[in-house]
């Protein structure tokens, strides 16, 4: 097709013989928007679950227990009560959110730089310097992406909390975190569960920079390290971005890992942990859960709308090639 | 209404800690990865210079040690996947060979109990609903609504809304879907499902407490999360399906039917592997939407759940083991059809 212009088009409606008529061409328009009207209309029935949580957690307590949240239509009456309640209330049965809100930031920011740096310096090894065994340990990294983290669990809390003996001596005596210090050994275990891919996504990055460029380097006498950071890492910005939002969504919504690494108290629970315990026990409280619920995805909300761009390019790098 | 920003102080210390671990360990990392090839090479100048200075032959200029420099950079992942994940993974195994306490060697007994005990075979059940259902209704709902929206008005906005329950965790959207499902014996009811059926003259049920509808529901959150990674990823593979390809067939005249089956399905064959293979994987692994909307209770259970469930609150060790190796031998099957499907794929 090296003629392939709007003309061309127009003439292949000739060739096929049906389309030229008006009502070919009607219908054919019709076709579009009706496709488009019909694409609308699901993504807007997608959209009214949390529309409806995001009304209800507006709604003062007595008006969501009663009525449906699409009454507040006809009868408004909005209150940023719950969310005051939800977040700063200091009796045991409101949520205490904001306590929570700060465990997860603080669980989170380390649990993405780590595995970040960590996997950027491996797979930079991984592609670029040349040593016996390499294919296989790629192999064997990724490999290790199919261990689901359930396998880990057990063993690993009581990495934390025995220590390691081998023969009655013992190689690490046991962490005894308490309360805030908790935090490190989550850092540590989804640091652990993250490195797999991680490797593989940005190995898929740093393998695929022209070679040209690091033979060019090499000869003007540059080390791996210092190939390392001043030519790899500002190519693999991108690719570093897309891993970061992934390891912060994956962290921020996790429940699994917290809720056996963090302990379920106040001092390091994230905002999960403490929604779940909520829905369990106070599942009638709907003004408290929807506010909660809310807040909790909030941040993760807004991450993910600013910078979807680079969150899509790192799935379809993640999950296509392969 | 007092919230005492004082008692958070030492969490954000601990975070400072972290951040300063992290400085430490990756800026040391890097300083000793800039130091140690200087060290080399000047060990060989010196050798060098000693070579010569004795009248003995110069050393043969070895290859530079790269295998050396490899390891620095493979530390750090090395060591955290062989903590973290390896040995873990082979002691799981050998916890699942053994009682509950970890104690005794109880041989398979663990897995015969898996087999064999009622409530855990309706836990068996609930797994393959949910991997059988899952992939395939969210591929396809991602594989129709890619078509229906490609070069749509709104065509952006329409798929970020469809997107949007990705960002939004599992307990999250396990709530967003509780409150559908509410439930209010008398008066109005709240949740939307409800309202629907009473509006249309039925009763209200409560529907997450009948068995086996209320698996179907949780099922149907997973496939309002997941639909919109199938979409994503669909949606890139149709749109790299060569353009000339798509207008030689317009010239042939295919129905747009035809053009589905015979253009768009092969062209993106494997991406659809991919997807349904990630959520096969992603659908075997869950339990964050069984534990926060039924907490496993009225037959709703799944493997992952139940795995929590033996191991960390009835302190049966040995069962929740056997339950995780269970899970893994469920995803290498899964995984290997995927490897052999790219490979024949980079081939042909």
């Amino acid at each position: 097709m090296t003629t392939a212009t709007p003309t061309v088009a127009a003439g292949a409606q000739k060739v096929d013989g049906t389309a030229p008529t008006t009502a070919g061409r009607v219908r054919r328009r019709l076709n579009s928007r009706t496709a488009t009207l019909v694409s609308i209309v699901i993504a807007v029935v997608w959209t009214i679950p949390t529309f409806g949580l995001l009304i209800s957690s507006l709604r003062p307590e007595d008006e969501i227990k009663t009525t449906g949240w699409w009454t507040a239509f006809t009868n408004p009456q909005f209150t940023l009560e719950n969310y005051q309640q939800v977040l700063f209330g200091r009796s045991s049965s409101s949520g205490q959110l904001a306590s929570y809100f700060i465990n997860s930031l603080a669980i989170t920011i380390p649990s993405v730089l780590f595995p970040l740096a960590f996997a950027a310096l491996a797979a930079y090894a991984l592609a670029w310097i040349n040593f016996r065994g390499r294919d296989w340990l790629y192999i064997a990294i990724f490999a290790l992406q199919i261990v689901p983290l359930q396998m880990a669990l057990v063993p690993l809390l009581r990495f934390f909390s025995t220590g390691v003996t081998l023969g009655g001596v013992t190689l690490m005596p046991a962490w005894d975190l308490v309360d805030e210090q908790k935090f490190a050994q989550v850092w540590f275990a989804h640091t652990c569960f993250a490195l797999p891919f991680a490797v593989f996504l940005l190995h898929n990055f740093i393998s695929q920079l022209p070679g040209d460029l690091m033979e060019a380097a090499r000869v003007d006498g540059a080390t791996h390290p210092k190939i390392f950071r001043t030519i790899v890492l500002p190519l693999i910005t991108p690719a570093l971005a897309a891993f970061g939002i992934f390891q912060f969504l994956w962290v921020w919504n996790d429940l699994l890992v917290a809720l056996i690494f963090a302990g379920g108290g106040n001092e390091t629970a994230p905002l999960t942990v403490r929604l779940a315990e909520m829905a369990g026990t106070r599942g009638s409280e709907w003004q408290r859960l929807t506010a909660g619920a809310f807040v909790s995805i909030v941040v993760p909300l807004v991450v993910f709308l600013s910078l979807q761009r680079f969150f899509v390019r790192g799935l379809l790098a993640g999950s296509v090639k392969g | 209404m007092e919230f005492d920003f004082a008692d958070e102080q030492p969490k954000l210390l601990m975070l400072m800690y972290g951040l300063v671990a992290f400085v430490v360990v990756v800026g040391g990392l890097l300083l000793l990865l800039d130091v140690v090839p200087a060290w080399f090479a000047r060990r060989r100048e010196a050798q060098l210079v000693a070579a010569s200075a004795s009248g003995a032959p110069l050393p043969r200029r070895s290859k530079p040690r790269e295998g050396i420099l490899a390891i620095f950079f493979l530390l750090p992942t090395l060591l955290l996947l062989t903590i973290g994940l390896v040995v873990p993974a082979i002691r799981t195994m050998l916890l699942s060979l053994m009682n509950g306490s970890s104690t005794n060697w109880v041989g398979l007994r663990n897995y015969g109990w898996m087999f064999s005990d009622d409530s855990m075979l309706r836990v068996l059940i609930n797994t393959l609903v949910w991997v059988v259902l899952v992939p395939v209704v969210a591929t396809a709902f991602g594989l129709i609504y890619a078509v229906l929206v490609d070069k749509a008005r709104f065509e952006a906005v329409a798929k970020s809304l469809i997107f949007l329950p990705m960002a939004i965790s599992f307990v999250g959207a396990s709530i967003i879907w509780k409150f559908v499902y509410a439930y209010r014996g008398d008066g109005d009811q709240i949740g939307l499902l409800n309202q629907i059926v009473v509006s249309l003259g039925g009763e209200p049920k409560q529907w997450l407490l009948e068995s086996p509808l209320n698996t179907l529901l949780l099922i149907v959150i997973m496939v309002w999360i997941q639909a919109g990674f199938a979409m994503v990823v669909l949606s890139a593979a149709i749109k790299a399906i060569p353009g000339d390809i798509v207008e030689a067939a317009r010239l042939d005249g295919v129905s747009p039917w035809q053009m589905f089956w015979q253009i768009t399905m092969p062209s993106i064959r494997p991406a659809l592997i991919v997807v349904a293979v990630t959520l096969t994987i992603a659908t075997l692994k869950v339990f964050d939407i069984v534990r926060t909307a039924t907490n496993g209770n009225y037959d709703t259970s799944v493997i992952a759940s139940e795995m929590y469930n033996q191991a960390f609150r009835y302190g049966q060790n040995g069962q929740g083991s056997a339950l995780a190796v269970f899970l893994f031998i469920l995803v290498i099957p899964v995984v290997i059809y995927q490897i052999r499907n790219l490979r024949q794929q980079r081939e042909g």
